[in-house]
């Protein structure tokens, strides 16, 4: 979706100010965040696509104002509302006042460091051999799909070359939705500045994306 | 937000759908186990073994597995060179893809409007806020990581490091210079 997740090439933000010796958290609230968001995800309710669509569905008003863990938390209150764990009645008490979706699994302390050391990998066997090669000219697609994507929108019908060759990994488009793994062949394209900026683009310049198969056309 | 997050920690751990010691875990490994000097390691060990560095630049996840470090937010891993011609950016427009297994949880920056937007279409005018400021010929390539596909910038080794154990090489290694906001520090 066109929401406001989709930065590259935005405006007006302002400078990027890193901080000189950043904390990990800034507040302790942000551990549990982290923390919440996290086991809560364990649950197997949702996948990680699902999780990035709800977060991209806040209003622009509200991603803008927000940091990052308050874009954690408040699409967790979306998901666990819509996937039965979590009601409006729970969230205005403040406290647990009715019953729950049966998770498909609570994670416990002493298995958080195999969960966090395995990860979710999504890479996943493609049985069809890959459409494009390394050095192979190919053109994004130009759409604007109402759900979730991974092509951004400077990206979309523009012309570069295929870098790489990757893997097969689930294809967040449909996996978002509940419409399953898909599986597709993953390329890293690059593009010069020119292409993705016109006039006075920095020469200098090259940014890649990392493209599903179906995002793609031969050149 | 403060009194949101706990409310949502006390109706879930009522519920029993977590466990709030597993949220200690989770917290402690990202403070005290899991951060940047993994990475340090990995570009120290670089530096120092070129069959190390080859096998990198080939097979960056099992490489970097071959140290120990695994697991969630990098699970499938490129590592990129910086060379004499070409210096390297990692950005994540679209969300804050960040390769935690090496480095940690992203600093605020990284997940921030203002980088996001900007590292795809003026990365010199965001290196120059890190105080970077690159050879006007020099190249720059941006990996926006926009699949689950997770980069680690490999920086070049600074001179006068020769005969350097690695783990003296990691400490001229910080965050900045494997995300490609910076460069690793000189040797003094």
């Amino acid at each position: 979706m066109n929401g406001p997740q989709d930065l590259g090439g935005q405006m007006g933000f302002g400078p990027v100010a890193p901080a000189k010796d950043e904390p990990i958290f800034h507040a302790e609230w942000e551990k549990r965040a982290l923390g919440v968001t996290l086991c809560a995800g364990a649950m197997g309710a949702w996948n990680i696509d699902e999780s990035r669509h709800t977060r991209e569905s806040l209003h622009p008003a509200d991603y803008y104002a927000s940091t990052y863990y308050e874009i954690w938390i408040k699409a967790l209150e979306g998901l666990l509302q819509k996937h039965g764990f979590v009601t409006p009645g729970d969230l205005a008490a403040g406290t647990a006042v009715d019953p729950a979706a049966e998770p498909k699994r609570v994670l416990k302390a002493e298995n958080v460091p195999a969960a966090l050391a395995k990860g979710g990998p999504c890479d996943r066997p493609v049985a069809a051999h890959a459409r494009f090669s390394a050095g192979q000219r190919v053109r994004t697609r130009n759409f604007h799909p109402a759900g979730h994507t991974r092509l951004p929108r400077y990206a979309r019908g523009k012309e570069g070359v295929i870098d790489a060759v990757r893997e097969g990994y689930v294809f967040p488009d449909t996996n978002a939705h509940g419409r399953g793994e898909n599986p597709q062949w993953v390329y890293t394209v690059a593009f010069s500045a020119p292409e993705l900026w016109g006039d006075g683009a920095d020469p200098t310049l090259t940014v890649s994306i990392d493209a599903w198969e179906s995002y793609l056309e031969p050149a | 937000m403060a009194a949101r997050v706990r409310a949502l920690e006390t109706i879930l751990t009522r519920k029993g759908l977590i466990d709030s010691a597993a949220i200690d875990v989770i917290v402690d490994t990202y403070e005290t186990k899991v951060g940047p000097r993994n990475g340090a390691r990995v570009v120290a060990r670089a530096w120092s073994d070129a069959e190390f560095a080859d096998w990198l630049k080939r097979d960056a996840t099992a490489a970097i597995a071959s140290l120990g470090y695994t697991g969630r937010q990098g699970e499938h891993m490129q590592a990129v060179f910086n060379t004499d011609e070409t210096h390297n950016l990692v950005v994540c427009t679209l969300c804050s893809c960040y390769p935690w297994s090496v480095l940690g949880l992203p600093p605020v920056w990284y997940k921030a409007p203002p980088y996001r937007s900007r590292a795809v279409i003026d990365p010199r005018g965001v290196l120059a806020e890190f105080g970077l400021k690159l050879a006007d010929g020099k190249k720059i390539r941006v990996w926006d990581s926009t699949a689950e596909l997770r980069y680690l910038v490999v920086p070049q080794r600074p001179s006068g490091t020769e005969g350097w154990s690695e783990e003296r090489l990691a400490d001229l290694v910080t965050r900045d210079s494997m995300i490609g906001t910076g460069v690793a520090r000189e040797a003094l």
